[in-house]
């Protein structure tokens, strides 16, 4: 019998209800978020059967994905109301606590959830939403999950799930001035693939991972589903518990320090093995940008966009076609000779008061080029008003940028922030599909340090140079 | 849910790997709070102009393909994100079957909630079927209680798929349902549980 196990092993174990040869585990949901997008027919489904939430209290509701970020309370799009309407109603039934438009604590789910103390360490986390692989920084299981098993989990508080396969990704040494976990997230997916975590939950470990601030680390996870990864986690650490201290749903006092000395045994045992193990030096990453239609068509910014001549099989070198076609590229062309139309600095992955601070650090003193639109979106509307505190607000505004109101805006482009079709933006969101911001529109992904000089010079530039400027400035 | 036990239909080759949940449905049509109705929309912005006129060539628009009923994809078929608006618009579409060398893992799982057979058979395998279709016209019989697939000269292969969802898909079961059986489990572990 194995004794040794890895955190996702333990985390696993720790949640399984009913074990049956030949099935899935039942396993135990501990957390539950839900937005607007993804739970309507989840809710009309438990009606139709006469079913109950099971645990109200398990579960935790906002709305982010349709919501303007410009005079929030006027939705335009009347299927966007209902939507957002239909959810405050559900909540309202059933009970669930919602933290609608004119909540303080409102904003997108993935930046909420850990902001507020909702996600803890050793927590199995649910939302119908792929990117709740985000919540993995804290050392929770988390994952996202399709409409009928949001049903499924307001029902019965479980769900019926075969246990993954387990990957480490180990990055080692330190990653260089100027680059940013953003950039160390893309390079590995650029390095292995879009497609190499499928069926797996990956831990991350290494030196440059535990020296990641909290905020960083939720970068790093939320992108885990872009390499096709379940899930995506760090073991807490002394970081972790320091940022939890003193939130909304923390535990306090007493009750903390308990939960403490209890997730500190979340950690990966040495001698347990993985089914599988990566390895990237974080030295040798450099600034990133994509060039093409998914997150894995991605190049450091000194690097040139790539020939489909020179690509392995016919397959690659059709999609690679493809792509260079609808981005309007041409292979062999430096990435920072391509001009922008859009800076878009938000979303759950990168819309936190740090990565708000850092992009500010870039742009201060400095003027977005008349040539690009540029807005920034909070991601919370806590985040929003801990910028404006610091004058971070002010110093975007100065430059040129738009100060929005938290939501996931041009991420996803449900509300009115889209990009024109053939426009291009630099984002620093983590989808760059086609259409994703808008039919026809161009995505380029980032870091927000990225992106901010990126506004102020109307096109790509390699970050590690520009700081050196602006410091002797 | 619809059982599936025994399917014949046309199919329909689509060579492109990676395809997303974006792709699939766009966000645009995500707004309803209906299951039903997403078919129109299926692979949206491919099919359609800015205008919404349909696109001349985008293969699935060919009148040759009206009733297909069975897609077979390029690796990693439904990946990004998690909407179930996507099994939704295929399904509504008319497909009932999905062949690729590897799906992302909640589209996957989401076919399974609404009764869509998610088949992965090997590269080489998925890559003769595409070009079969590229080149012709041509009915598979899918049929889940053999776990085989069959030509009507004979050809079969068998195809690989977890009891556990081969039994839900044969019965078309009500995962909750058979859930709530279990409630009593359910409840031993919460008080087991701080
Ligand atoms: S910010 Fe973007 S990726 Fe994140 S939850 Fe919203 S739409 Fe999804």
């Amino acid at each position: 019998m194995q004794t040794q196990k890895t955190i996702i092993e333990k985390i696993w174990d720790q949640h399984v209800v009913y074990r049956e040869d030949g099935k899935p585990d039942l396993l135990y949901i501990d957390l539950h978020l839900v937005h607007e997008v993804t739970s309507p027919q989840a809710f009309e489904g438990l009606k139709q059967n006469g079913r109950k939430v099971r645990r109200p209290d398990r579960t935790f509701a906002t709305m982010d994905h349709n919501i303007p970020t410009k005079n929030q309370h006027i939705i335009k799009d009347l299927i966007s109301k209902k939507q957002i309407e239909t959810l405050e109603q559900n909540c309202q039934e059933f009970n669930i606590p919602l933290a609608d438009i004119n909540h303080p604590d409102n904003g997108i789910v993935h930046v909420i959830g850990p902001e507020l103390g909702l996600t803890h360490p050793g927590k199995t986390i649910v939302c119908g939403d792929s990117h709740t692989s985000t919540h993995g920084a804290f050392g929770a299981l988390a994952f996202g999950i399709g409409t009928s098993e949001v049903e499924h989990v307001l029902a019965t508080q479980t769900l019926w799930q075969a246990p993954p396969k387990t990957m480490n990704v180990k990055v080692i040494g330190k990653l260089g001035t100027g680059v940013s976990a953003k950039d160390l997230i893309l390079a590995i997916i650029a390095k292995y693939g879009v497609r190499f975590g499928t069926g797996y939950v990956i831990e991350y470990t290494g030196e440059a991972i535990l020296s990641l601030s909290m905020e960083e680390r939720m970068t790093i996870c939320n992108m885990s589903i872009e390499a096709g990864a379940r899930a995506g986690l760090i073991a807490p650490d002394d970081t972790t518990f320091e940022y939890l201290r003193g939130r909304k749903y923390s535990p306090v006092g007493a009750a903390f320090d308990e939960n403490v000395s209890k997730w500190r045994s979340l950690t990966t045992d040495q001698g347990a093995s993985y089914d599988s193990t990566v390895e990237i030096d974080a030295a040798e990453v450099a600034p990133q940008v994509t060039w093409g239609t998914n997150p894995g068509m991605c190049i450091p910014v000194d690097g040139q966009i790539p020939e489909p001549e020179a690509a392995a099989t016919t397959n690659e070198k059709t999609e690679i076609q493809r792509a260079l076609d609808y981005m309007g590229l041409e292979a062999g062309q430096p990435i920072t000779s391509v001009k922008i139309d859009h800076v878009f600095i938000g979303s759950c992955t990168n819309s936190r008061l740090s990565d708000l601070r850092k992009a500010a650090s870039i742009i201060q003193g400095r003027k977005v080029s008349p040539s690009v639109q540029a807005i920034v979106v909070p991601g919370s509307k806590t985040v929003k008003l801990a910028a404006e505190q610091e004058g971070i607000d002010k110093i975007f505004i100065d430059a040129g940028f738009e100060w929005r109101d938290a939501g996931c805006s041009m991420c996803l482009a449900m509300n009115d922030d889209v990009v024109p079709a053939g426009e291009r933006c630099a984002s620093t969101s983590n989808r760059n599909f086609e259409g994703r911001q808008g039919t026809g529109s161009r995505t380029h992904l980032v870091s927000p340090e990225m992106a901010a000089a990126a506004a102020i010079e109307g096109h790509f530039v390699d970050i590690r140079h520009y700081s050196a400027v602006t410091m002797k400035a | 849910m619809e059982p599936i036990r025994i399917h014949k239909g046309l199919v329909y080759p689509l060579n492109r790997s990676n395809v997303d949940t974006d792709q699939i449905i766009p966000k645009q049509f995500l707004k309803r709070i209906e299951r039903q109705g997403f078919g129109q929309f299926l692979f949206y912005d491919w099919r359609f102009d800015q205008e919404g006129n349909l696109h001349d060539d985008f293969s699935l628009n060919a009148s040759k393909y009206e009733g297909t009923s069975i897609l077979v994809a390029g690796e990693n078929f439904g990946c990004g994100s998690s909407r179930e608006h996507a099994p939704w618009a295929l399904q509504d579409f008319g497909f009932k079957i999905v062949i690729a060398p590897s799906f992302a893992d909640i589209f996957k799982n989401n076919c399974v909630k609404n009764g869509i057979l998610a088949i992965e058979l090997s590269e080489e395998q998925t890559q003769s079927l595409m070009k079969r279709g590229e080149k012709e016209l041509f009915h598979l019989t899918i049929n889940l209680e053999s776990k085989t697939i069959e030509d009507s000269d004979g050809w079969q292969i068998p195809f690989h798929i977890l009891d556990y969802t081969r039994e839900m898909l044969l019965n078309g079961l009500d995962e909750i349902g058979i859930t709530l059986l279990h409630e009593e489990k359910i409840s031993q572990f919460e008080l087991s549980y701080s």
